[in-house]
């Protein structure tokens, strides 16, 4: 009966399975791990904010990370273009396998043969939500990449409590956000 | 100022190779998607847990894993070492702060530039924002006489 009441609740803590967010974790670990391999840089997703800034502001805050803009925007491109990989193979379904699963939110639209993705959050959320991460993160020194992984990877206190931080003030406020009724 | 890729002709193809699995990885476990970072923080789905806890792990791994075998990166020859933040109030007040934006929007920067990829042009409004956010408060602290230490190299 444990057993059972076992798997009953993780199917409700989990109701689409783990296998594609472990599998999809792996690889944003891999990513990560290419990079340090080579470099010995752990990469963030966040300071190209701030270093791509530095192209059109001459404000020191910006400049000193002028030495690393270039880079950091072939990263992100990377980025771009590794979900465009995804969206042109398993989620526009030339490609399939059982760790793999489809979609069950936003909307699909369909243009020249590939399937793309887009969001039903509305965009005032969207903006606003990403004036706060541009702030929070750059005071913050790191988002959910370079602390999340890259700094709990290095087990970096800074970035447990930088963690623990974003976690529970986000959990909060998505909480709200729906007890207020706004609705995706 | 010297560009960190000037090197190696290979840095900037690797960079780029590592960004692509990175970003496949968003994609693949849908963290491209705001609907479901959200679903995470109402505590309909865990999923994520699964994402940012295993790609910690990969990347723990080979941050130690390396140093017994390399001292130094073969594209840089930089020294594999931890380059530890340090733990301040900006910490905390700057992660309470994302942490709102966070819970508002369900997106975050690596899975932004990710739901470009998958085709989600909204994003943008999204990804606009941070950009504003980011001058604002680059602005701020760069007007403001601020006698802090210059800021790590964050990410």
């Amino acid at each position: 009966m444990s057993l059972s009441l076992l798997a009953l609740a993780f199917g409700d803590l989990f109701p689409n399975g783990i296998e594609h967010y472990a599998l999809g974790g792996l690889f944003v670990g891999l990513g990560v791990a290419v990079i340090y391999l080579g470099t010995a840089i752990p990469a963030g997703a966040s300071t190209f904010l701030e270093s791509t800034l530095s192209y059109a502001s001459s404000l020191s805050r910006f400049q000193q990370y002028h030495p690393s803009r270039d880079w950091r925007v072939v990263f992100t491109l990377g980025i771009v273009a590794g979900a465009f990989v995804y969206a042109a193979t398993f989620q526009s379904g030339f490609v399939s396998s059982s760790l793999h699963q489809p979609a069950t939110t936003g909307e699909f639209l369909e243009v020249g043969g590939l399937t793309l993705w887009l969001t039903e959050v509305q965009p005032w959320r969207l903006f606003l939500g990403g004036v706060l991460i541009g702030i929070g993160t750059r005071l913050g020194k790191g988002c959910t990449s370079g602390h999340g992984v890259c700094g709990v990877g290095s087990a970096s206190g800074a970035s447990f409590v930088g963690v623990a931080t974003f976690l529970l003030i986000a959990i909060g406020v998505a909480q709200l956000v729906a007890a207020l009724g706004v609705s995706l | 100022m010297s560009a960190e890729h000037e090197q190696h002709p290979l840095f900037l193809p690797l960079v780029f190779v590592g960004g692509l699995i990175f970003g496949f990885g968003l994609g693949f476990s849908h963290m491209a998607q705001p609907e479901v970072v959200l679903n995470f923080l109402q505590f309909d789905d865990f999923g994520l847990l699964f994402v940012m806890f295993g790609a910690a792990a990969v990347t723990g791994i080979t941050f130690f894993g390396i140093k017994q075998f390399r001292s130094t990166a073969p594209l840089t020859g930089a020294v594999y070492g931890r380059r530890l933040k340090t733990l301040d109030k900006n910490v905390v007040v700057g992660g309470g702060i994302f942490g709102v934006g966070w819970g508002l929007s369900g997106i975050c920067p690596g899975a932004a530039y990710a739901s470009l990829g998958v085709g989600n042009i909204t994003i943008l409004y999204g990804i606009a924002g941070m950009f504003v956010g980011a001058y604002l408060q680059g602005y701020w602290r760069s007007t403001s006489a601020e006698s802090d230490a210059p800021a790590a190299a964050a990410d």
